[in-house]
């Protein structure tokens, strides 16, 4: 079936996959927003114990999902895998070193001679909270504003060795620069986007520790600490989203294929793709939704905060990547050489790689259902203190 | 342009490093989920809280080790990105779907049914949880099926064609790349590997427990279920290592002569089977020449071993270098000649690309533009005709090259790490059958050597397993894909300090995390199982 579809199709096919995959991620990386308030909201050490293995039952699956956005990414846009990942080396790397002590931290924070102590584990999981959440949204901001990179072929057969297809990262500070260049502007719009990832991910921990977690203490710092945090979510995301309708944005031309600035090409995207600028809308208002209603009615609302917070998340997302790629929009624009951005035409793999992933994407579903199968198994009841001295994996 | 060869060694080293801590934990975590599937399916089946026992304390171990796994195994996946961008923008149309179905297939099903094997004990069925544990095992060995298929990719690339208007491999067989029969042996030769290697952990962590006349019964169950197992697994383990060996000497004579040492062809060549190694003075043809100062052999077996025929000619590293020809009797060109004609295929597409352009400029006169079409489409021709790719795009790769001596691997690394692991895989196989034998006849305790052995196989298990690495990635050099792609073309450009604070980096904290892990876990083997009674 999917071999009848155009290449063009399948890049759009492969595109809403990505795009799934990073609302996903998103709404995911509520186990990093959680790891960063252990010590707001739990106050003993079983509290905290509480909180963490609350977590520690979830985190895998943000894990995975990051790898496998990776990985899907990889195989569906590889240009985009080299690009980014070789250029913006340091943004990367510190986002995987991240996750790395990450994944240690979980298992090995409460086993006895765990060699760096209690303390050091739950300080890197502080750490994966705060460096995973800026430097992902941080990134993803510059799918709209921009890389410094130039991409050529050069295929000459002087010298002793060539090199045929060419990334070339036009700052030293590969990466780094996109978080830390105060001197220009989308720096800050950059950063933007990362502080609202951070701190919607507190807001998303909240609403989940609010379901999952029956604990008078906990759920009554709670309350205080959501309104703490999704007001900075909101400063941050508001302060992202106006740029992002104002800015100049990357358009393809369909005919040449050549890239050129439109002003509030963004905006436009949102207009002429009404569909995307309804989930968009939806995304927005589910997500503050799930923020007042536990606000000011919690007996009611208190468990059904992350639903609504989470599906709004996923919508949002989703609809910011489909604004970056559809429509005719370079999804990773070099604003150093306009011709050289990556559209989901240019980066793409072959249509025979894209048709036969396509056919393991058939997949998805199926994978989706058993984890809600195997997590509705797992987690049928609320976690309380008692359960932590029950004889059951403990971190 | 200038190669710089400090950036590729470092890069090279910062994979090597990672790839090498990952393959630390993941063959413990391919075996023991297969264990512990076994053994909870004894006490599904036989209602004996001892065998829950037992199967607790094993996940308890797999959980640590587990865990670290999976921190080492992120970074993998990305450096193809990071490091070696040059590579994922060649072959990422071949090489990164097997990384996307790995993610979809396997890693979420490891990850799902982990969690219900943790934490699902007195939430789930006891049917469920089994099954759990089962998807677990499956899940783990799965995700390493598709990274050996990738593996088994760059080892003998099949199912693409190089395409000139992106200049980029692109798959046109997707069962192709999966069904290689070098994917299908790697695959069963690694996770085989893996199963030995627990197998062997059980039995030396039981062995300890004997020796320290503790959890009795606990330990010689765990030495049945995990000696049978490991057995099997290493018979296979044996089998497809002969079939790998024949792969390499078809596929990568290269690799099979400097696993062997042997510069020379010969016909009824002998299988060294322990030997050491010199340098030779002089070495006239500057090629790093070693020779052997003493060894063992075994007439006509490597013969046999490559070819299944005790007069078979075996080429040499020289007979590679310089041309031979084969035991068909068809002629195989020289390394010069492979390099002349390489070069022939780069300057083809070089010039393709250059018509190409010109036949488009605006600046290019439009009478010209017609005969620049008409030259590119008549070198672009050439890489769908199946004569100029055999003859000459097949050696595109070689092309980079000017110096023959470049293209042969560290021939000690290759040499020694073959022979060292093949010697501890008759280790293994005789801890399985004499631990299995004695527990039978319940003689184990008494055979302090036996239990020493099996401690002592415990680090050798892992020291084989990483030396199979060695030999598979080194002894490949110069390529990173087999006579396609040069290591030095994948690398990304990059200044080299950038990559030198990563890899401290990684080697700081990975070193940091294994001294934790080998901590915990020892801790935990200490403690022991929960008392008899206990669950």
């Amino acid at each position: 079936m999917f071999e009848n579809l155009s290449h063009l199709a399948l890049q759009q096919y492969w595109w809403i996959i990505i795009s799934v995959l990073a609302a996903l991620l998103v709404f995911l990386m509520f186990v990093q927003g959680g790891q960063t308030l252990i010590y707001k909201l739990g106050k003993t050490g079983l509290e905290r114990t509480i909180l963490i293995n609350t977590l520690g039952r979830k985190w895998e699956f943000t894990f995975t999902t990051l790898v496998t956005f990776g990985g899907a990414f990889f195989a569906s846009f590889p240009l985009f895998y080299a690009t980014s990942f070789g250029g913006a080396y340091w943004v990367w790397m510190l986002i995987l070193f991240a996750f790395v002590i990450q994944a240690v931290s979980f298992e090995f924070r409460s086993k006895a001679g765990n060699f760096l102590g209690q303390k050091t584990y739950e300080g890197f999981l502080f750490v994966n909270g705060l460096l995973g959440t800026i430097l992902i949204g941080t990134a993803v901001a510059t799918f709209f504003t921009g890389s410094p990179f130039i991409l050529s072929q050069n295929i000459s057969t002087s010298g002793e060795i060539l090199m045929i297809n060419q990334v070339e990262w036009q700052t030293p500070f590969r990466g780094l620069e996109l978080a830390f260049n105060f001197g220009r502007y989308f720096t800050f719009v950059n950063l933007s986007l990362g502080f609202a990832v951070f701190f919607l991910a507190r807001v998303l921990a909240i609403l989940y520790f609010m379901n999952a977690v029956d604990e008078e203490n906990i759920n009554q710092r709670a309350k205080t600490q959501l309104l703490r945090n999704a007001l900075p979510f909101l400063a941050f995301f508001l302060f992202f989203l106006a740029n992002l309708l104002l800015m100049d944005g990357y358009a393809v031309n369909p005919e040449t294929k050549e890239i050129y600035a439109e002003a509030n090409k963004y905006l436009h995207n949102l207009l002429e793709m009404p569909a995307v600028l309804v989930i968009f809308l939806l995304g927005v208002a589910a997500v503050l939704l799930g923020i007042i209603r536990p606000l000011v009615a919690y007996e009611q609302c208190h468990n059904k905060g992350i639903w609504l917070g989470g599906i709004g998340t996923i919508l949002t997302v989703f609809a910011l990547f489909l604004v970056a790629g559809f429509n005719n929009t370079a999804f990773y624009p070099s604003y150093i050489d306009p011709q050289s951005s990556l559209t989901i035409e240019n980066a793409s793999s072959s249509k025979y790689t894209l048709t036969a992933m396509s056919y393991v994407s058939l997949m998805i579903p199926f994978v989706l259902a058993y984890i809600w199968y195997a997590w509705r198994a797992i987690s049928n009841k609320k976690i309380t203190a008692g359960e932590m001295e029950e004889d059951t994996h403990i971190y | 342009m200038e190669i710089d060869y400090a950036l590729v060694d470092w890069s090279r080293l910062q994979f090597a490093v990672t790839a090498m801590f990952h393959w630390i934990f993941v063959p413990l975590t391919l075996g023991l989920t297969f264990i512990i599937a076994i053994m909870e399916s004894i006490y599904v089946r036989t209602g004996n809280p001892e065998w829950k026992r037992i199967t607790k304390f094993w996940m308890t171990i797999f959980g640590i080790n587990f865990a670290i796994g999976v921190a080492t195994g992120i970074i993998l996946e990305f450096e193809f990105g990071t490091n070696w961008s040059n590579y994922s923008w060649f072959v990422g149309d071949i090489f990164g779907a097997p990384l996307a179905v790995e993610g979809i297939m396997a890693f979420f099903m490891e990850s799902t049914f982990i969690a219900v094997m943790f934490f699902g004990w007195n939430k789930v069925g006891k049917k469920f949880h089994l099954v759990s544990t089962w998807l677990v095992a499956i899940g783990a060995s799965l995700s390493a099926l598709w990274i050996l298929v990738a593996n088994a990719w760059m080892q003998h690339p099949v199912g693409m064609r190089f395409n000139p208007d992106t200049a980029r491999n692109e798959m046109i067989n997707f069962w192709d790349v999966l069904f290689s029969p070098v994917a299908v042996n790697k695959f069963l030769h690694t996770i085989s590997s893996g199963y030995v290697l627990a197998a062997i952990f059980v039995i030396g962590v039981s062995a300890w427990y004997l020796l320290k006349k503790r959890h009795i019964l606990f330990a010689k169950r765990s030495m049945v279920v995990a000696s049978v197992f490991g057995l099997v697994m290493a018979l296979l383990n044996v089998v497809s290592g002969d079939e790998s060996a024949r792969q390499i000497a078809d596929k990568q004579p290269m690799k099979f002569a400097a696993m062997e040492g042997m510069y020379e062809g010969q016909t009824n060549a002998p299988l060294v089977a322990i030997g050491f190694m010199q340098k030779v003075d002089p070495d006239r043809l500057n090629i790093n020449e070693r020779e052997f100062a003493f060894s063992i052999e075994i007439p006509d077996l490597l013969s046999y071993m490559a070819f299944l025929e005790a007069g078979a000619y075996v080429p040499g590293i020289k007979d590679l270098l310089y041309g031979y020809t084969d035991r068909d009797g068809n002629e195989i060109l020289s390394y010069t000649e492979r390099m002349q004609r390489g070069r022939i295929a780069i300057q083809a597409l070089h010039d393709y690309k250059k018509a190409k352009t010109q036949a488009r400029s605006t600046e290019t006169p439009e009478v010209e533009k017609i005969s620049h079409m008409a030259r590119a489409d008549s070198l672009g021709a050439l890489f769908y005709d199946p004569v100029w790719l055999d003859n000459y795009f097949a050696y595109f790769g070689y092309g980079y090259y000017d110096d023959p001596a470049r293209l042969i691997p560290s021939v000690p690394v290759a040499f020694y790490s073959f022979h060292i692991m093949v010697i501890l895989a008759g280790l293994f196989l005789l801890v399985f059958i004499l631990t299995l034998i004695n527990v039978l006849r319940d003689k184990i305790e008494k055979r302090k050597w036996l239990l020493w052995l099996s401690i002592f196989a415990i680090p050798m298990a892992y020291l084989a397993g990483q030396l199979g690495w060695l030999l598979a990635e080194m002894g490949r050099q110069p390529w990173v894909i087999q006579d396609l792609m040069p290591t030095v073309s994948a690398v990304t450009k990059i200044s080299k300090g950038n990559v030198q604070i990563t890899l401290w980096l990684f080697l700081a904290t990975f070193t940091i995390l294994l001294i934790a892990e080998l901590k915990i876990m020892l801790s935990q083997i200490k403690k022991g199982p929960k008392e008899e009674g206990g669950q």
